[in-house]
C-alpha cells in the first residue's frame, strides 16, 4: 500500500535527526496556528500565495531563499564542527552515514534553494520595473516557476524527516548513486526535487528571456537596458540551454534506478564519464547563471552610490555576453584528472582562462565607475567592494586550477573547496546581499535599519576569510574534501580557525535576521515616500514604493541610458494627469496546486507508491486542463483609479 | 595578519604539495608558485586601486574631482582589455607547455628501469600488485629511491582518485578503466597518499603510504615479502567484500592477470573472457 515506507523511514534511533525534524513541524505548526489565530488565512492566499505579481513572486523566492540560506548554513557549522574535531584517532560527533548526507544536502540546497531562487527572484522583482514595464510575458507561468522551487525545496527537507538524503556529493556521480552502490532512498529525494525544481527554473528562465526580448518600454532598446538587464538576459538564456541537459541526464540516471537501465551503471555498457561531462555540461554555466546576475547587482550599485554612469557601459554588455558563451565551452575543466590526453586538458585549461578576461575587464570598469565618482559608503557599496577585493582572489586561484598540472595537485582537495567558495560568496551570495540590501526599500516602501546591515556585512567579510583561507592552506597539506576525518594532528588548528570563520559568519547571518525584525517593527519611522531613496538612475526608481501592481501608471518613455537620472535631469517624466485604463492579469491558484500535486508526485515516486503517483498525476492534469478553460477577463484598473492614485503617491512624496 | 603569518609558516615546514618530494611534484609547485606571481602582478594593484579610489573618491572628501558624466576613455578600455588578456596569453603559453610536459601518461625519462605498479581501488582500501615482482601490497607501497615508478590504475566499483601530494599529481581510479601516472621519489621517506574522490562511507580511511626507500633497502625489503603469503582466489574475495579495512599487508605471489581480471569484472565482462 505504501511501497517502501514504512516507520523505520522515520529516524526515531537518530537524535539530532530527530531534533531537527521536530524542530522543523514545531516551526511549521506555530506559523500555522499564528496565520489562523490572526485570521490572515484570506490575506495570505489573495495577496501572495496566488498572485501572479512579478514582484512579490520575487519577494516570495527570496524569503525561500533565506529560509534555506539558514538551512544550508546549519549544515556547513555542522561539518566544520565535525572536523575541527575528528583529527588523529578521534570520530567526531557525526558517524559517516550522517555526515555524507549533510555535505551532500549542503551543496545540494545552497545552489539549487539558496542561490538559485535568490537570483531567480531579484530578477523578477527587478527586470520588469528596470524594463519599465507592468509584470513579466508569463504570470501565471511565473507563479508555477515559483512554486516548483518552493515543492523541491519541501521535498529536500522532508528527506530529513522521513528517510534519507543523498550520500554522494552533490552533483551525485555515478556509479556511486547508481541504486548497486546507494539502493536507500536519498538518491531518489534528491533526484526528484531537484526535476520538480530544475522544471521551475527552466520555466523561468523562458519567461524571463521572453521578457526581455518582447517586452520593454517604448525607447527602452538593447543597447539602453541597464546593465542589470542585460546580465539577468544572459543568465536566463544559459538557464533555457543548460537546465534541459540537467534533467535529461538526472532523467538517465532515474532511468538507470527505477527501470533497470544501463546508462550510467558499471555493468551492462554503461558510462558514468558520460554523466560526468553531461552533468558540468549544465554545472559550469550554472556557476555563471548564479554570477552574472550579481555582476548586473554590483554595476547598479558601484554607478548609483558614485553617482555617475557605469564606465564602460558598452565593453560591460560585451563582457556580460562573451562570458555567456564562454562558459558553455570550458566544462572539461572540472575532471583534469579522469586521465584525457594532454591536448584535450590543455584545450579546455586555456579556455578556462579566457573567461579572465572579460571578467577582469568588469573589475576595472568598476574601478573606474569609482574612479571621479562621488561614493556614498551605504551597505550595499560595503558588499560591493568587499565583493571586488575578495573575488580577484578567488580569480586568482581559479586561474591557478586551469593550469591542469597545477589542478592535479589541487583537485578535489580542500583548496578546490576553498576556490569555489571564495568565487560563489564572494561573488554569488556578496552580490545577492547588495540586491537585496539596494532593492529593499523598493519592495517594502522602508529602509532597514543601517547599523545592523553594517554588523552583517563585517561579519560575513571577516568571517569568510577566517573559513576558507585556512581551507587553502590544509588543502596544499593534503586534506581532500567530503572527508569525515583524518589522521594528521597538524591540521586541526587550520580547521579550527575555519570553524571560529564560520561562527563569525553565523553572527553576521543573526545580525541580518535582527535588522529585519528590528526595521519591520520601527517601519513608520523608516518609511521613504519618494519611491527613490538612493539617488537611483534606473526605471524601478521612477515609481512608488512598494510600486503599485500595474508598476508605472504609464508607461515611461526612454529616451537614454539611465533613463530615470537622465528624467530627472531635465525634468522630462510624467506631466500629463490623464491616464488610459490599464487591464492587469487576475490571480491564479493554479501555481499552488500544480507545485502540490508535484510534491504529491515526487513523494510517492521516491517511495514507489505507485497508486499515489497516478493520483498525483491525474491531479496535474486537471489542473492544466482547467487552466485552459479558465476565466480570461483581466482586472481592469480605471484611468480616474490611476491619476486618484498617482496624486497620492507623488503627493506624499514631494511635500509643499 | 599573525594567524595569516602562522598559517603560512606551518604550510611551508609541513608535508604536502609545497613540500614535493619528486621531480613531478616539484615542477607543479613551481608552477604553482609562478602562476601565482604572475596574476599577483595585477590582482595586488587591482585590491589597492579599489581601497584607494573607495577610500579617495568618498563623497565627504571635498578635494576629490567629481566628474558624474564621465563614462567613457578609449585609452582606459584598450589598456583594460589588453592587461587580463596579456596575463592570459602568458598563462595559456604555461598550460599548454605545462600540460605536455606533466601530462601523468608521460613516461618519466630515467636511467633507472622503471618499477611497475597496479593500482586496485576497493570498498574501502588500496591494493598494490607489482606485476614485475609478483607481489602486491594493501594499503602501503613500497619503492626503491630515485627510480621511476610506473602506475596503472584501476576500480572494482565506485570512483576514486589516487593521491600523494609530496610525489604530485592525483588520477582517477575507475571501474573498466585504466588510467596512467608516472611518478619518482628523489629520496628516501615515508610519504602520506590518499583517496581524493568521495567513494561512500569508508572514504576518509582511504589512506596509504608510499615508504621509499634505497636500492639496497628495497631488495632486502623484497626479500622479506615474497617470504609472506599470497593473494590467491580465496584471499582477494575477501579484500573484495565491501568494508574498511584499513591493515597493512604483503603478498609474496599474486596470481598472474589478477589485475586485468579485475578490470574486466568490475563492469561484468567476466564472463564473456572466462575461456580466454
Amino acid at each position: 500500500m505504501l511501497g517502501k515506507l514504512t516507520w523505520q523511514a522515520i529516524p526515531w534511533h537518530e537524535p539530532p535527526a530527530m531534533a531537527a525534524s521536530a524542530f522543523i513541524i514545531l516551526g511549521i505548526l506555530g506559523i500555522l496556528i499564528l496565520i489562523t489565530r490572526k485570521g490572515w488565512w484570506g490575506y495570505l492566499w489573495n495577496e501572495w500565495l496566488t498572485s501572479v505579481d512579478h514582484k512579490r513572486i520575487g519577494v516570495m523566492y527570496v524569503l525561500l531563499a533565506l529560509v534555506l540560506l539558514v538551512r544550508g548554513f546549519s549544515d556547513a557549522i555542522m561539518m566544520r564542527t565535525q572536523l575541527a574535531m575528528a583529527a588523529g584517532n578521534a570520530p567526531g560527533y557525526l558517524p559517516p552515514e550522517h555526515y555524507d548526507q549533510i555535505f551532500t544536502a549542503h551543496g545540494t540546497i545552497m545552489i539549487f534553494f539558496m542561490a538559485m531562487p535568490f537570483v531567480i527572484g531579484l530578477m523578477n522583482f527587478v527586470v520588469p520595473l528596470q524594463l519599465g514595464v507592468r509584470d513579466v510575458a508569463f504570470p501565471v507561468l511565473n507563479s508555477v516557476s515559483f512554486w516548483l522551487t518552493a515543492a523541491g525545496a519541501l521535498l529536500v527537507n522532508v528527506s530529513l524527516v522521513v528517510g534519507e538524503f543523498a550520500r554522494t556529493g552533490w552533483l551525485a556521480y555515478p556509479p556511486l548513486s547508481e541504486l548497486a552502490f546507494s539502493p536507500g532512498v536519498g538518491v531518489d529525494y534528491y533526484l526528484w526535487a531537484l526535476q520538480i525544481s530544475g522544471l521551475g527554473t527552466l520555466l523561468a528562465g523562458i519567461n524571463m528571456v521572453t521578457t526581455i526580448l518582447k517586452l520593454r518600454a517604448p525607447g527602452m532598446t538593447y543597447m539602453r537596458m541597464p546593465v542589470f538587464v542585460w546580465t539577468a538576459l544572459c543568465s536566463s538564456m544559459m538557464i533555457v540551454a543548460a537546465f534541459p541537459i540537467l534533467t535529461a541526464t538526472f532523467g538517465m540516471l532515474l532511468l538507470d534506478r527505477y527501470a533497470g537501465m544501463h546508462f550510467f551503471t558499471t555493468d551492462g555498457g554503461g558510462n558514468f564519464m558520460m554523466y560526468v561531462n553531461l552533468i558540468w555540461a549544465w554545472g559550469h554555466p550554472e556557476v555563471y547563471i548564479l554570477a552574472l546576475p550579481g555582476f548586473g547587482i554590483f554595476s547598479e550599485v558601484i554607478a548609483t552610490f558614485s553617482g555617475k554612469q557605469l564606465f564602460g557601459y558598452r565593453s560591460m554588455v560585451l563582457a556580460t555576453l562573451a562570458i555567456c558563451v564562454l562558459s558553455n565551452m570550458v566544462w572539461l575543466h572540472h575532471f583534469f584528472t579522469m586521465g584525457a590526453g594532454a591536448d584535450v586538458n590543455a584545450v579546455f585549461g586555456i579556455m578556462s582562462m579566457i573567461i579572465a578576461i572579460p571578467t577582469g575587464v568588469k573589475l576595472f570598469n568598476w574601478l573606474f565607475t569609482m574612479f571621479r565618482g562621488r561614493i556614498r559608503f551605504e551597505v550595499p557599496v560595503l558588499w560591493t567592494i568587499g565583493f571586488m577585493v575578495t573575488f580577484v582572489l578567488g580569480g586568482l586561484t581559479g586561474v591557478l586550477l586551469a593550469v591542469p598540472p597545477a589542478d592535479f595537485q589541487l583537485h578535489n582537495s580542500l583548496f578546490l573547496v576553498a576556490h569555489f567558495h571564495n568565487v560563489i560568496i564572494g561573488a554569488v551570495l556578496f552580490g545577492l546581499m547588495a540586491g537585496y540590501y539596494y532593492w529593499f526599500p523598493k519592495a517594502f516602501g522602508f529602509t532597514l535599519h543601517r547599523g545592523l546591515g553594517v554588523v552583517s556585512f563585517w561579519c560575513w567579510f571577516i568571517g569568510f576569510y577566517l573559513a576558507f583561507f585556512p581551507l587553502y592552506a590544509v588543502g596544499l597539506l593534503g586534506a581532500t574534501r567530503r572527508m569525515q576525518h583524518y589522521a594528521d594532528l597538524s591540521w586541526q588548528p587550520y580547521m579550527i580557525v575555519a570553524e571560529v570563520g564560520a561562527v563569525v559568519i553565523m553572527c553576521g547571518i543573526i545580525a541580518t535576521i535582527l535588522q529585519l525584525v528590528i526595521s519591520i517593527r520601527t517601519r513608520e519611522s523608516r518609511r521613504d515616500l519618494t519611491g527613490d531613496p538612493w539617488e537611483g538612475r534606473t526605471l524601478e526608481w521612477a515609481t512608488a514604493s512598494p510600486p503599485p501592481a500595474y508598476n508605472f501608471a504609464r508607461l515611461p518613455t526612454v529616451e537614454s541610458l539611465d533613463a530615470f537620472w537622465v528624467m530627472k535631469q531635465r525634468h522630462t517624466g510624467n506631466t500629463s494627469n490623464v491616464y488610459p485604463a490599464i487591464e492587469m492579469p487576475r490571480n491564479s491558484a493554479n501555481g499552488f496546486l500544480t507545485a502540490f500535486f508535484a510534491v504529491v508526485i515526487g513523494f510517492s515516486l521516491v517511495w514507489h507508491i505507485w497508486w499515489l503517483v497516478v493520483l498525483g498525476l491525474a491531479g496535474a492534469a486537471v489542473i492544466l486542463v482547467s487552466f485552459g478553460w479558465r476565466e480570461r477577463v483581466p482586472v481592469e484598473v480605471s484611468g480616474e483609479q490611476l491619476a486618484a492614485d498617482e496624486a497620492a503617491w507623488r503627493g506624499a512624496g514631494v511635500p509643499g | 595578519m599573525l594567524l595569516a603569518a602562522a598559517g603560512w609558516a606551518g604550510l611551508c615546514h609541513a608535508e604536502g604539495v609545497l613540500d614535493p618530494q619528486g621531480p613531478i611534484a616539484a615542477a607543479e609547485r613551481t608552477l604553482l608558485l609562478n602562476a601565482t606571481a604572475i596574476m599577483l602582478v595585477v590582482v595586488i594593484p587591482v585590491m589597492v586601486l579599489t581601497v584607494a579610489f573607495a577610500w579617495w573618491y568618498r563623497a565627504s572628501n571635498t578635494r576629490a574631482t567629481y566628474a558624474p558624466d564621465w563614462s567613457h576613455s578609449g585609452r582606459i578600455e584598450f589598456v583594460v582589455w589588453s592587461i587580463p588578456a596579456m596575463v592570459v596569453i602568458l598563462l595559456a603559453a604555461v598550460a599548454w607547455g605545462s600540460a605536455h610536459l606533466l601530462d601523468p601518461a608521460r613516461a618519466l625519462s630515467s636511467d633507472q628501469k622503471p618499477v611497475r605498479i597496479e593500482v586496485v581501488s576497493l570498498d574501502w582500501k588500496w591494493l598494490f600488485i607489482y606485476p614485475d615482482l609478483g607481489i602486491a601490497t594493501l594499503n602501503q607501497i613500497t619503492v626503491p629511491e630515485g627510480t621511476p615508478i610506473e602506475f596503472m590504475l584501476t576500480s572494482t566499483n565506485v570512483m576514486n582518485a589516487f593521491w600523494v601530494p609530496q610525489l604530485g599529481s592525483m588520477i582517477y581510479t575507475m571501474p573498466g578503466m585504466t588510467t596512467h601516472l608516472n611518478l619518482l621519489a628523489t629520496n628516501a621517506g615515508d610519504f602520506a597518499g590518499f583517496s581524493s574522490n568521495f567513494s561512500g562511507d569508508g572514504f576518509s580511511d582511504m589512506r596509504f603510504t608510499v615508504h621509499s626507500l634505497p636500492a639496497a633497502g628495497f631488495h632486502s625489503w623484497l626479500e622479506v615479502a615474497r617470504g609472506e603469503a599470497a593473494l590467491d582466489g580465496e584471499a582477494y574475495s575477501r579484500l573484495a567484500q565491501s568494508g574498511t579495512d584499513v591493515s597493512l599487508r604483503t603478498y609474496g605471489q599474486v596470481t598472474p592477470g589478477l589485475f586485468d581480471r579485475i578490470e574486466r569484472d568490475s563492469i561484468g565482462l567476466s564472463a564473456q573472457t572466462m575461456g580466454h
